[in-house]
């Protein structure tokens, strides 16, 4: 049964990680850029909800949904202001303004909201599950965590096969000039991107803060390095294979801290993710391009 | 026309040494008639260690053409390895300059052997998976050493990971102390020795550029497909630009801890790699002189900020993201361009395709 906990809980913080890596996956397909700032819309989603379930006193469905609104607001003016004027910039160029957006986030987070650790509730109550007569107890937030990961999985999923946005977001992925010719608008394709990888983020943010309460402006930096390995980890630009990745990533790492060591269960994960891209170097359900000469 | 634009190369070189040299002239003659601030001097030393960071990483990123995340970790195990020799030869070797020295080469030897291991595997990758797998080892070299136990006494060094197990005889002394890093050091860098480390690698980068070797680098990072049917041997020559990258950040790494009386691990984290990236991607890739300069500038920006206390790193995150939209947005560059026009009262040339690949940006 502790194996099966374990099990649990790798996928509950797989799936978290998914969530976040489904953002970067999207972002990548399409402007082709890695959006290092992505992390850090996780903890002012966060934030939001935090102040809008404590202070405000408001039930925490509206809290969510306020830093979804907060976040995918954001994501957009992130992506109107800093990154859609270097369009044609060099990418290391957009890198660095991701990385200097980062660094504003969190630091207006330190201002605004001042370093002092908060304790976030949870969204969804402390209450347990209790299993097979209370062998296995599963708490309200992990089976939260993998129900909203799988319904986002399936909608996400029907959104980029079915409607005229989605295609018009395969389209641009695949190629952006002849997308334009066909008269897709890209640029608004781009910012729809950047509104739904941000809306996202604001859930894992609050997920991720359910299921660890500790928040503080710097709460979203490593859980996005590890959702980027995840969408790496998967293959870049690939919707299932952020899924995939994710769950795999959060089981791997779970693993590594009741099996071998607490402290070295970030180089076992990151191990993992090296020898996986040895093998498959474009991930894992990444499409492999062949170069033409 | 291929010899004109040697000599250029020669006299932008020169240039940079001379700059270099003079900065250091009179920041020494500053530093000597006391009109100097202590804040400064104390930043001196992380200067240097920082402007050779940003050197070294753009061999990599600018010449070879990788986006490598995990510089960092070469910092690291260069730190780590080279006040542990330095430390452990205290009573053997009397003299403290020499001690430093042989830090700072036992930590080049060490960074370019975990450059070695890291390199072969991560060289075969490329592009954004090449980027990701050096940040997944400066990750992993973080883990390791926050988890790894040194000690010295008269049997020699004893290792051991995760948890203190080493039975040290008497009279010895504990070096790396897990997570909490190591914390006796001795205060032996100094502005002098930075300099000369400066001057080394600048020595050390421009020749490898501009030799037979540096023009193969080069040739790869513009078309690696071209390169490999002409002869180059592709695997060889990225090795020798990853790995000289990786000594020269492992003996900047025994610089910079040798300035302070402790270091640890999460020092070295992925936040240092993107600073120094930082540097190398303002300051222009492939271009050292802009490196040396973006290196300074910023490690001295956020305390010339300090009047604006809680706001600095804002106002950096800021300067940042406007230096880059001012530098490669066409319509803000456009605008530069007639600004720096008439200020030099002549018409900008047009623009031809930049002869190294050095965006050569805010120039």
């Amino acid at each position: 049964m502790t194996f099966l906990n374990y099990v649990l809980s790798g996928i509950s913080l797989g799936s978290i990680y998914a969530i976040i890596a489904l953002g970067y996956t999207m972002v990548y397909g399409i402007a082709k850029m890695l959006n290092f700032a992505h992390g850090d819309v996780i903890m002012v989603g966060a934030y939001i909800c935090f102040f809008a379930v404590t202070r405000y006193s408001l039930p925490p469905l509206v809290g969510v949904l306020a830093a979804m609104a907060v976040c995918t607001v954001l994501g957009i003016l992130v992506e109107r202001f800093a990154y859609k004027p270097l369009r044609t910039a060099p990418s290391l160029a957009v890198l660095i303004t991701a990385i200097g957006v980062s660094y504003f986030l969190q630091n207006g987070a330190q201002l605004l909201w001042t370093p002092n650790p908060k304790v976030f509730s949870s969204v969804v109550g402390t209450g347990r599950l209790a299993l097979f007569g209370g062998q296995l107890t599963v708490s309200y937030v992990t089976i939260t965590t993998i129900v909203s990961c799988i319904v986002i999985m399936i909608a996400l999923t029907w959104f980029t096969g079915n409607t005229k946005m989605g295609k018009a977001m395969r389209a641009c992925s695949e190629d952006k000039g002849a997308a334009q010719l066909m008269g897709i608008n890209v640029n608004s394709t781009i910012s729809v991107t950047f509104a739904i990888g941000s809306a996202l983020a604001a859930i894992a943010g609050v997920l991720l803060c359910s299921a660890y309460p500790t928040l503080v402006p710097t709460t979203g930096s490593m859980p996005g390095i590890k959702a980027f390995t995840a969408a790496v980890f998967g293959g870049i630009g690939s919707i299932p294979g952020a899924f995939l990745g994710g769950l795999l990533l959060g089981v791997i790492e779970i693993f590594a801290k009741a099996y071998i060591s607490t402290q070295l269960s970030d180089a076992v994960v990151f191990a993992v993710l090296i020898v996986v891209l040895l093998v498959k170097p474009a991930g894992l359900l990444g499409k492999q391009v062949s170069e033409k000469v | 026309m291929k010899n004109k634009s040697l000599n250029r190369n020669a006299r932008k070189n020169f240039v940079t040494y001379g700059l270099v040299i003079a900065a250091y002239a009179i920041l020494q003659t500053m530093s000597a008639t006391g009109s100097m601030s202590s804040s400064l001097k104390g930043m001196l030393v992380p200067i240097c260690a920082y402007v050779v960071m940003a050197v070294s990483l753009n061999l990599t990123v600018g010449v070879l053409g990788e986006l490598s995340l995990g510089h960092a970790g070469f910092m690291s195990v260069g730190a780590f390895t080279g006040v542990t020799a330095a430390m452990s030869l205290q009573n053997i070797v009397p003299s403290p300059i020499l001690r430093l020295l042989i830090g700072m080469v036992t930590g080049a030897v060490f960074a370019a052997f975990a450059g070695v291991l890291i390199g072969i595997p991560v060289l075969r990758l490329k592009g954004d998976y090449l980027a990701i797998v050096t940040l997944a080892f400066g990750e992993i070299i973080k883990s390791i050493i926050n988890n790894l136990y040194v000690g010295v006494d008269e049997n020699g060094l004893q290792l051991s990971l995760l948890t203190n197990k080493m039975a040290l005889a008497d009279g010895g002394k504990i070096i790396i102390n897990g997570p909490m890093g190591i914390t006796t050091i001795e205060k032996l860098s100094t502005f002098t020795v930075g300099f000369l480390l400066v001057m080394l690698t600048l020595f050390i980068v421009f020749n490898l550029v501009n030799s037979r070797s540096g023009r193969a680098i080069m040739a790869i990072r513009d078309n690696r497909i071209a390169a490999e049917s002409v002869g180059v041997n592709v695997v060889k020559y990225r090795l020798m630009a990853f790995v000289t990258s990786a000594a020269l950040a492992g003996a900047a790494g025994t610089l910079f801890a040798m300035n302070y009386s402790t270091i640890i691990a999460n020092k070295f984290d992925f936040n240092t790699s993107i600073l120094v990236l930082v540097f190398v991607v303002l300051g222009g890739l492939g271009n050292m002189l802009g490196s040396i300069i973006a290196a300074a500038a910023l490690t001295i920006l956020p305390e010339a900020l300090r009047q604006f206390a809680d706001y600095r790193m804002l106002i950096y995150a800021i300067v940042l993201i406007l230096v880059m939209l001012i530098t490669n947005n066409p319509v803000l560059k456009g605008y530069m361009d007639i600004i720096k026009g008439k200020l030099t009262g002549r018409a900008k040339k047009p623009e031809g395709p930049a002869p190294e690949g050095g965006a050569g940006n805010g120039k």
